[in-house]
């Protein structure tokens, strides 16, 4: 379990986070949904000790993640970058087996290529891509690459970040699918960070809304379209007129 | 305007100077200590040491080439005045393996390497490369900057022995086909001449220049600013603080070296 207590993170005088709480039952796919701009990648950031909190206390599993042992706790992690943040100069399957390939989880490189070609099956690509460069690939490829180094060495959470910018409708689909699937098989604890709604309705257990460096609203993606808080309905809806000014 | 507002602005700008100087020092420091300490990332290193070593080796060569031909005549020239033509074959060569072999090829390199290290982690940097590295439990000064630090520190002064030698040439070259030197007169004059220490004070500042270049090239990346601008902005400053810090650093060692 992921809990936020009261983070707070200014840049300058922007203050981002305003005092997020917020809590990650182990297992469910938790979608943070909110304006461009409004903190949502600084918070996983945050969780992840990319960037530090200005204040406010972040645990996973009821232990502070700023006094764990770094290492094992960045091995029980997987993300997957909104431009896939692949590494330009080593081949797809050395992507993906790049955790594999050093520290703690080190594997000859024969293995570790035979699971990152395995994980690139389990997101539709095959092995035929393996050797390729970043670069050759299509948008949507890299997103499915990336994908599959975010689960190569099979971690506990998986954090998705904006995994469906970019892409067209049915990439995005298909996207949504495998994250549906893989975490579900996996059993692992999802955080995804989205402004799609068509992903926040094939993804999600919960939703939170953070608006103005706070969670506004959180609740089960099927109670999304009841409520009436008019911040949600407003960003569902994807209405100019409402409580959030459109122009930030 | 009163008296205070110029002197407030100067402050200011030590004040940014002295921090500024503070963070590459710190930065400098957690590349060293890291090289001692595994883990060490040996594939990285080997594909800095060829693009930093091998791949300027051309860029190095023409350069040191040019020079050793022009000093050659430069010297003749500016000797005539005082019938001293004769101490072209040493002249040249204590001027290229002392000053312009490690100087010339320490700014080559540093347009060279500095730029496209910078680009290449300022790149990273902007497109959450550096972030990927780092929840992959992999520490980004280790994986990026010691490597090619340590492979420039290594190949520069490679790179200065092969431009000193070039450069030699390039005088024996010009002062045998132009200026009637005899051709065995003339090695036989620049190997007498030079002493050991000639050649190894220009192989200690290719080190430190080496040094440099890949410090401001990785410290500028790592610092890069947003956007293609910010990009841009990082390579900019990793050349021009790498060649002023090779110009300086020159001066320092040549009076460390040749005063005492």
């Amino acid at each position: 379990m992921i809990t936020l207590t009261g983070v707070t993170k200014s840049f300058g005088a922007k203050r981002v986070l305003q005092g997020v709480d917020l809590t990650v039952d182990s297992g469910t796919s938790m979608v943070v949904i909110g304006g461009s701009g409004t903190g949502k990648s600084v918070l996983i950031k945050c969780i992840l000790g990319l960037v530090k909190p200005d204040a406010g206390t972040i645990t996973l599993d009821g232990q502070d993640v700023t006094l764990a042992d770094r290492d094992a706790f960045l091995a029980r992690f997987g993300m997957l970058f909104q431009g896939g943040a692949l590494f330009d100069s080593l081949r797809v399957w050395e992507n993906v087996a790049f955790r594999l390939m050093q520290g703690a989880l080190k594997q000859p490189a024969d293995r570790a290529r035979a699971v990152a070609i395995e994980k690139l099956r389990r997101v539709g690509l095959g092995p035929d891509v393996a050797d390729l460069f970043p670069a050759e690939l299509s948008g949507g490829m890299q997103k499915r690459v990336g994908l599959a180094r975010a689960i190569a060495a099979e971690p506990e959470v998986i954090f998705f970040d904006e995994p469906t910018t970019g892409l067209d409708p049915i990439m995005a689909g298909v996207i949504n699918a495998l994250i549906r699937e893989i975490v579900g098989e996996m059993g692992a604890t999802a955080i995804t960070i989205t402004h799609d709604m068509t992903s926040v309705r094939a993804i999600a257990d919960r939703v939170a809304m953070l608006h103005d460096g706070v969670i506004r609203w959180v609740g089960p993606v099927g109670e999304l379209d009841a409520t009436s808080d008019p911040y949600v309905q407003q960003f569902v809806h994807g209405r100019a007129d409402g409580p959030i000014n459109p122009v930030r | 305007m009163t008296p205070a507002v110029p002197l407030a602005a100067l402050g200011r700008a030590t004040l940014g100077a002295v921090a500024a100087v503070g963070r590459v020092a710190i930065f400098a420091g957690l590349i060293l200590a890291r090289m001692v300490q595994p883990p060490f990332y040996a594939r990285a290193f080997v594909t800095a040491l060829m693009q930093i070593g091998w791949f300027s080796l051309p860029v190095v060569g023409l350069t040191a080439l040019f020079t050793g031909g022009a000093l050659a005549l430069q010297i003749y020239s500016g000797g005539a005045r005082f019938n001293a033509e004769s101490v072209v074959p040493s002249i040249v060569a204590i001027g290229m393996v002392r000053e312009l072999g490690p100087v010339l090829g320490g700014l080559m390199v540093a347009a060279r390497v500095a730029s496209s290290i910078a680009a290449e982690i300022g790149t990273m940097k902007v497109t959450e490369q550096i972030d990927a590295l780092v929840t992959l439990s992999t520490d980004p000064i280790r994986y990026l900057a010691v490597p090619r630090v340590l492979a420039a520190t290594l190949a520069v002064p490679v790179l200065v022995a092969v431009g000193d030698t070039i450069g030699i040439m390039g005088g024996w070259l010009v002062g045998t086909t132009r200026l009637n030197f005899n051709s065995a007169t003339y090695i036989r004059n620049t190997v007498d001449f030079l002493e050991f220490w000639d050649v190894g004070s220009g192989l200690v500042k290719g080190a430190a220049f080496g040094f440099f270049i890949a410090l401001m090239g990785c410290y500028h990346g790592m610092n890069s600013a947003r956007g293609a601008q910010g990009v841009g902005a990082a390579t900019k400053a990793a050349v021009v603080s790498a060649s002023v810090l090779i110009l300086a650093a020159n001066y320092l060692l040549t009076e460390v070296f040749f005063t005492s």
